[in-house]
């Protein structure tokens, strides 16, 4: 990976988020509002096609090169669609549809749609096939989630303008997976802005007579909320670094992992950031339950914490059951193993150390 | 916060190659492995067996070659390390040698310290210990009292150290001591240095101290006007801190902080296969047990780098630490202790009692969270 480009796009991104987006942003949408000025200005720096190959017009950029950009649009509390933008303009170009300009989404047919009333095109995955619609070929049933970002039901009372297969690659759920990626990115951006805040406030707000992050209580759970952070943003960059280098349907395992430790690691920080700014956190005036609500939320988008690691439980027992992907093809799973060879079979260190890509091979 | 930074590392070159030398290695010798033997994992001592990983050059990997190291990679290193905890191995009689002691010798040690140690600790002759830890000196180890004092010929030790692991079955010991009084109104830092210790000298008492499983593993050792010659003294008098702190990136970056109970989740697999039940639990700790890994063959490729991963280690330690020491539990919630098969029961029992101890040794869970939160600015 180019550290460098994916360090200045996230640099971008943040300034911009910085200059047009604020809490009154998170505060509009999530009273029903779409965020005009801040996504003409996100959409302005042209990064909808980040993960698009160079080929179909794109930056042609890795998964793990957009891990910074993902995390810096989770500092802000990812007040635009522009994450959800991204990942749809990747599944759309792998199935050869251009993607659409304008405010874009996708979802796993049947599952809510992020930011769905507010999109211009939707792309609905089913399995392996992908169809893209226009805002006027579904009719929305609105919904929220406790973010109360929305989070909507689409019913389909048009046409498509295109549809599209899937390579094996991509497999047969590749929508829940680059959900699960995303999110798990978002996370850990969502998490180091919650435990920024956390940070200044236990440096400012006075107690006995000192700053309460003098206090050796609160600073080790604070030291606690830091690790978690480390962990969610380490685990989100290993799984995207698989999925380039193996294809998104074979990184399932690290997909899932990531999913789970950011999941996990969202709970304990969010606690945390709350225990630590107390009552003054709880009110609405303050910035940190945007934050908070979203870590809750996003835990359940592409797969919660249970939904993974019964899946990744059930694999490394190497139970008939324990395939992680559904329409990943066979071998896939295990790098470098035998085709049709899915399961740990009760060695899981063989199986976690078989996983790595070994540069002299 | 740039010092809690990660960047991912890739196995090196050779990895799988490496791998299978190690696990054929591995499989030679493991029959002769209980499972205690395997839940005690670096705190096994087995001299036979640190023998025979030094001859296979497994031993001062990273060193050079001039004094029998094999100038590989830190990441090399990291292999051969995950390979024998992931095993259980019993390699605990070259593991202080090889993760600090050596490395602290190759550093700031004279030439004829490099020539007359480092080769002795490859073929596993010399095992060490490290002291630090006196009987009021714990966390607040700056407090320590031993005193090394100038004489003819050399130093003068005395004092005490405690909870020094294999201290009875070691060679040498590298103690921090008081070589002069911390100046008055200055820092109690200043004033200590780091001295080798011959635990076979006269004046040296070793009492082994019993622990809760009702072994032998650490000790309390006294020193008695114990003569130590001049060229004791390692690296520069009143560095002792400094040199100490420095040291810590070693002795806390490794795979030896996560990986501590891993024979026992192994064991579970094959006694679990055919309880659907049981999956989400296990795939949370596989899960962790990933996310681990990943963090700590980042700090490994730090310590390739030559950067410093003094936090990132502690923050590493931490989470592997929670991690290794709560797994014995985390077992009993997939299956009843009387259900397990025997030699998975034995490794529960004994990691059950001494995995308290995860989070003590190599700084506790309070220090480590304590440099994660000076690094946030709040101290």
């Amino acid at each position: 990976m180019d550290t460098g480009i994916a360090a200045e796009l996230a640099e971008q991104v943040t300034r911009a988020l910085a200059d047009a987006t604020g809490v009154d942003t998170l505060r509009a949408l999530e009273s029903g509002a779409f965020p005009d000025a801040a996504w003409k200005a996100l959409d302005g720096l042209g990064l909808a096609t980040a993960l698009v190959p160079e080929e179909q017009g794109g930056a042609g950029l890795g998964f793990q090169d957009a891990m910074p950009l993902l995390e810096a649009l989770g500092r802000a509390g990812a007040p635009v669609p522009l994450a959800e933008g991204i990942a749809a303009a990747a599944l759309l170009s792998a199935a050869g549809i251009m993607p659409p300009d304008g405010a874009l989404t996708f979802a796993a047919a049947g599952a809510p749609v992020p930011w769905g009333r507010h999109a211009a095109h939707v792309a609905l995955v089913d399995g392996a096939r992908i169809a893209l619609y226009p805002a006027a070929a579904l009719r929305w049933t609105a919904g929220t989630n406790i973010g109360r970002e929305p989070r909507d039901a689409a019913a389909v009372i048009g046409a498509p303008i295109a549809e599209g297969t899937l390579p094996n690659a991509w497999g047969g759920e590749a929508a829940l997976l680059l959900t699960a990626l995303v999110r798990a990115a978002l996370i850990a951006g969502a998490m180091s802005a919650a435990l920024a805040l956390a940070v200044e406030h236990a440096n400012t707000r006075k107690q006995f007579g000192r700053p309460i992050g003098r206090f050796q209580a609160v600073q080790q759970q604070l030291a606690v909320f830091a690790a978690e952070t480390s962990a969610a943003s380490v685990a989100a960059a290993a799984a995207a670094r698989a999925a380039d280098r193996r294809g998104l349907a074979a990184a399932a395992f690290e997909i899932g992992c990531a999913k789970v430790t950011a999941g996990e690691a969202a709970a304990k920080g969010a606690a945390i950031a709350h225990q630590v700014l107390a009552a003054m956190g709880i009110t609405e005036e303050h910035a940190l339950h945007h934050l908070t609500r979203r870590l809750w939320s996003w835990r359940d988008d592409g797969g919660s914490e249970r939904f993974w690691s019964a899946r990744i439980g059930a694999l490394v027992q190497g139970a008939p059951a324990g395939v992680l992907v559904h329409g990943a093809p066979a071998g896939a799973l295990v790098h470098g193993a035998p085709a049709g060879a899915t399961q740990a079979g009760g060695h899981l260190w063989t199986f976690l150390t078989s996983r790595d890509e070994d540069t002299s091979a | 916060m740039t010092g809690l930074r990660f960047d991912l590392r890739d196995p090196p070159p050779g990895a799988s190659a490496l791998r299978a030398d190690v696990r054929a290695f591995i499989a030679e010798h493991e029959h002769r492995w209980t499972p205690e033997v395997r839940a005690r994992s670096w705190m096994g001592f087995d001299r036979d067996f640190t023998r025979a990983v030094g001859a296979k050059g497994w031993i001062g990997m990273c060193w050079p070659k001039r004094y029998g190291g094999g100038e590989r990679s830190f990441l090399d290193r990291n292999i051969v390390l995950e390979e024998m905890l992931a095993a259980g191995a019993p390699v605990g009689a070259h593991w202080i040698g090889d993760r600090q002691s050596g490395p602290l010798i190759l550093r700031l040690g004279t030439e004829a310290q490099r020539a007359k140690f480092l080769p002795r600790i490859v073929t596993g002759e010399y095992a060490f210990c490290i002291g630090l830890s006196e009987p009021d000196s714990g966390s607040d180890l700056a407090s320590l009292r031993t005193r090394a004092d100038k004489v003819d010929g050399g130093w003068k030790l005395n004092g005490r150290k405690i909870w020094t692991t294999f201290g009875h079955l070691c060679d040498w010991m590298i103690a921090l001591v008081r070589t002069s009084p911390a100046p008055e109104g200055g820092s109690r830092h200043q004033g200590l240095s780091q001295v080798l210790v011959d635990l076979k000298a006269p004046g040296v008492t070793i009492r082994p101290i019993r622990d809760l499983v009702g072994e032998e593993g650490f000790n309390e050792i006294t020193f008695d006007d114990v003569m130590l010659p001049e060229d004791a003294l390692v690296g520069q008098e009143g560095a002792g801190w400094a040199q100490s702190t420095s040291e810590l990136a070693f002795e806390r970056s490794g795979p030896d902080r996560y990986l501590s109970s891993h024979p026992l989740l192994e064991a579970s697999l094959d006694a679990l296969k055919d309880d659907a039940t049981a999956a989400p639990a296990l795939g949370r700790q596989v899960a962790r047990l990933w996310t681990l890994r990943a963090m700590s063959t980042a700090v490994a490729g730090m310590l390739q780098d030559g950067t410093d991963p003094v936090r990132q280690a502690a923050l590493v330690k931490d989470l592997g630490n929670d991690f290794e020491q709560a797994l014995p539990h985390r077992m009993r919630e997939m299956m009843d202790v009387e259900a397990m098969p025997e030699d998975m029961r034995r490794m529960h029992d004994y990691l059950t009692q001494i995995t308290p101890t995860f989070s003590l040794r190599g700084g506790t869970r309070e220090i480590m969270r304590g440099i994660i939160a000076r690094e946030l600015g709040l101290r």
